[in-house]
């Protein structure tokens, strides 16, 4: 059974039609309705950041499928713009969703998966943060307390069988960088080692290597795509 | 049965899903003046970590709604709420009360 965040749209919508798609149960979660519909899918309309609401799914969770085996925190924001005409309004916004919305389902997840055989929890980072990018300073410092909060929790969940890693895409063409000037993400890929835009499918593809058996032993890893590091 | 007793009852449910998985010699007994966290303790932090999550979903589903047991005020008491058995329990009641 995996909780994904962020399913409405973007990689998140992608997310949970291919890991229903592999035969899990997924329950997902936007601020709006979804329109994909299956029988393995169930959506609810929660504020990553609302610690209530987030709680009360969790309650419904816990108490329609009595389990937790992935958690992957998806839902996240972004602003590009020169720190100087960044409100603060934004940099709340984007903590708020990234950091604070992460950290509870971290925590909710890992008192789901606690009592049951454990569990994998993949958390969402950015190139954004290794690159140190120009107008991306809020997003990319919200990544890199992501990044430290992975690290920290794989060692808190460690007893109780629960890794905790990072995917830490490249930009990939949704709405997160729609608003980016194309010259921009031209410069941004020029520095990756493999200068392209990411599809769907290679952060899929990090995320089935930390959620698989074998990789048990795989925890507080932050894995960049096109070789950023 | 009161609110204090069923919240108590949670308690011990929750004790006794720990116990299970704990060696028999470090096994807890269920009453409200067994010592927790802290000199005398039983539990380690990881222990006590789990029981308080245990707790927390006895009491939702007993009543019907979320609690968070570790929140602010437990964290900044002098007392601590997660002493005893029954310390917790008390604190628990409380919550639950203001609700």
């Amino acid at each position: 059974m995996a909780l994904i965040t962020g399913t409405r749209k973007g990689i998140g919508r992608y997310l949970a039609e291919y890991y229903v798609g592999k035969g899990f149960q997924v329950v997902g979660c936007s601020r709006e309705p979804s329109a994909y519909a299956s029988t393995f899918y169930e959506h609810f309309c929660v504020d990553v950041s609302d610690e209530a609401k987030v709680k009360r799914m969790f309650g419904q969770i816990r108490k329609k499928l009595k389990r937790l085996d992935v958690l992957i925190n998806n839902a996240g924001i972004a602003s590009m713009n020169h720190t100087l005409l960044t409100p603060l309004a934004t940099v709340r916004k984007i903590l708020e969703t990234n950091v604070v919305g992460s950290f509870v389902f971290c925590r909710e997840a890992a008192k789901l998966m606690l009592t049951g055989e454990g569990g994998r929890i993949v958390n969402f980072s950015t190139v954004a943060t290794p690159l140190k990018l120009e107008g991306e300073a809020v997003y990319a410092a919200s990544k890199a307390a992501i990044n430290t909060l992975t690290q920290i929790l794989a060692r808190e969940f460690a007893a109780h069988n629960i890794t905790v890693n990072a995917v830490g895409p490249t930009p990939v063409q949704t709405d997160l960088i729609g608003a980016v000037p194309e010259e921009k993400i031209k410069e941004l890929l020029r520095r990756q080692a493999i200068p392209r835009l990411g599809e769907f499918s290679d952060v899929a593809n990090v995320i089935d290597f930390f959620i698989r058996p074998e990789s048990c032993f795989v925890t507080g890893q932050i894995l960049y795509l096109g070789g950023v590091s | 049965m009161t609110k204090k007793d069923r919240i108590l009852q949670c308690v011990f449910s929750a004790l006794d899903e720990l116990n299970e998985g704990l060696p028999r010699e470090k096994r807890l007994a269920k009453a409200p003046e067994v010592v927790l966290f802290g000199e005398q303790g039983h539990l380690d932090s990881l222990g006590l970590a789990t029981l308080v999550v245990l707790s927390e979903q006895k009491v939702e589903e007993e009543f019907g709604h979320p609690v968070t047991v570790a929140d602010e005020r437990a964290m900044s008491q002098h007392r601590s709420p997660f002493r005893t058995i029954g310390t917790m329990a008390d604190y628990i009641t409380l919550l639950v009360e203001e609700e």
